[in-house]
């Protein structure tokens, strides 16, 4: 019988145990519309703002500084879209980097058919951005840099306090993709000079659907839904309440556990990678050093990313791979090409994301199968 | 991403593929696709009196691109090399039971090596061709 180990935690996490909890009543009895003047509304309102809360402390920003959205997606687009539109007085010259998320990407891709000037700052192998070449990519029109906390697929850290003490020194605006991020690494926006964070519960161990904008109270970003006035008119439409709340436990119990988490969960990444680069012909991707404590990604030479993914499927081990096999064919991913990885490495990577929830156990039953798997693929393997 | 349901023949083959293996001495060789696009696939034949009397493949790419590969060495093994050549996608496709829409460029793969492989072999044994072409 197959033990089942789940590794996949960048794309999505497990629900936890307190975020289940603390969303039920909302889920069941109390149903109230927070904007309904009765005391059965009321209780659903308080919710959300104990949520708020939450979430304010564990980015150190001022509970009327968030804003629930719907996910990470919709963050970056508000963010981005919005910022861009009102500083435009100053410029239409945006900055950010060529590993961001799609929902980043794709963002400034429409906004480049509006006019937009983009700059997509290159990487090194490591997937690190050089803080000399925004500088010098700075200039009169720049009004907006975009660019992410930690990469989702090869888990780099990026330096955010440095690229925020760059923005506010020339008064640009600064937004972070900080997805991966809140709930595994510190944040804090104050000493990091962000002006603009995005994230999303269920990467933290709350529910999918739900996510938050933080934005400095100082900016005055237009409303990006428009009706009944909800989060201080700027997302109108009645509030998904249990996913806010499940969203505030989920964060906080993250939050909380922090530190112990971190030195557990980057113990077990470790202990994976130690065991994969035993492997032949494997290259780890990624920031070595500055990384998430989670992702432990790699090159498998000589395999296609999805087979190995299917074949770990196969066996119970769920990971994933940045190559995408389909029509047209040529969907390497965008951020390992950008690390100057040849396409045909791109095809071949392989990740796996842990968090609080794995055991060694998990990290041992990976490092039992991988090795037989990637012989089996290798031998029929013309590279 | 990754969420296309595979037929179970697909995964089957995946998962025991036929034929999988390098043939050094091959009388014909053939490729299909690229490495950097993702997919690469070279089969090898053994022709004895005009007929695919071995065949065997190695291939680098997706699920459904190793299916291809495997269904596509089983469906000619033994077959006279013209009925071999008229081996489609959509015979491969048909074979596996299905391939997901966005995969159907991978039996393309397929019929590609396998149809090289064999002109790879008439290449090299042109004094054979006259007598046998009908």
């Amino acid at each position: 019988m197959n033990q089942m180990v789940y590794a996949d935690n960048a794309a999505t996490t497990a629900l936890s145990r307190t975020a289940f909890e603390a969303m039920l009543p909302y889920l069941t009895t109390e149903y109230g519309n927070p904007s309904s003047v009765y005391s059965f509304g009321s209780n659903a309102k308080r919710a959300i703002q104990n949520s708020r809360e939450k979430v304010a402390s564990a980015i150190g920003a001022l509970p009327e500084e968030i804003y629930f959205t719907s996910g990470g997606t919709e963050s970056d687009n508000w963010a981005i879209k919005s910022a861009s539109k009102l500083s435009q007085n100053n410029g239409k010259h945006i900055i950010s980097t060529a590993i961001e998320h799609h929902a980043v990407l794709h963002t400034l891709d429409s906004l480049k058919e509006q006019g937009y000037e983009i700059t997509s700052l290159g990487v090194d192998t490591y997937g690190q951005i050089s803080l000399q070449e925004i500088c010098s990519t700075i200039k009169n029109g720049t009004s907006l840099i975009s660019i992410m906390a930690a990469n989702n697929e090869v888990g780099t850290i990026l330096p955010t306090v440095e690229i925020g003490a760059i923005a506010r020194e020339r008064g640009i605006l600064f937004h972070t993709d900080a997805v991966q991020a809140v709930g595994h690494i510190p944040i804090d926006v104050c000493t990091m000079n962000i002006d603009m964070l995005s994230l999303a519960g269920h990467k933290f161990r709350g529910p999918k659907g739900i996510g938050a904008l933080y934005i400095n109270k100082s900016i005055k970003l237009p409303a990006i839904i428009h009706g009944g006035g909800q989060e201080h008119n700027l997302r109108s439409g009645t509030e998904n309440v249990a996913g806010i709340v499940g969203l505030g436990a989920a964060l906080d119990e993250a939050c909380t556990n922090m530190k112990e988490n971190m030195r557990k969960v980057s113990a077990l990444r470790d202990r994976l990678i130690s065991g994969v680069m035993k492997i032949s012909r494997v290259k780890l991707t990624g920031d070595p050093a500055n990384r998430l404590p989670g992702i432990a990604s790699f090159i498998i030479e000589g395999i296609e990313g999805e087979s190995m993914v299917m074949m770990l499927d196969q066996n119970g081990i769920y990971a994933s791979s940045g190559s995408a096999c389909s029509s047209g064919s040529q969907k390497a991913s965008h951020v390992l090409l950008s690390m100057g990885l040849p396409s045909q490495l791109a095809h071949s990577s392989l990740r796996f994301s842990l968090n609080e929830d794995n055991s060694e156990n998990d990290v041992d039953y990976i490092l039992e199968k991988l090795p037989a798997i990637i012989n089996r693929l290798r031998e029929m393997s013309p590279l | 991403m990754f969420c296309e349901s595979f037929s179970d023949k697909v995964i089957e083959h995946f998962m025991s593929p036929r034929n999988a293996g390098s043939m050094p001495d091959a009388d014909g060789i053939g490729n299909g696709g690229d490495p950097s696009c993702g997919d690469s696939l070279t089969i090898y034949i053994k022709v004895k009196n005009n007929i695919i009397s071995d065949i065997s493949f190695l291939v680098f790419g997706c699920v459904a691109a190793i299916a291809t590969s495997s269904m596509t060495t089983e469906l000619v093994k033994g077959k006279p090399l013209e009925e071999a050549l008229k081996l489609t996608d959509t015979d491969i496709t048909e074979a596996l039971g299905g391939l997901p829409e966005n995969k159907l460029h991978c039996s393309v793969l397929g019929a590609t090596a396998l149809k090289n492989a064999i002109e790879n072999y008439r290449s090299k044994t042109p004094w054979l061709q006259g007598e046998n072409a009908q």
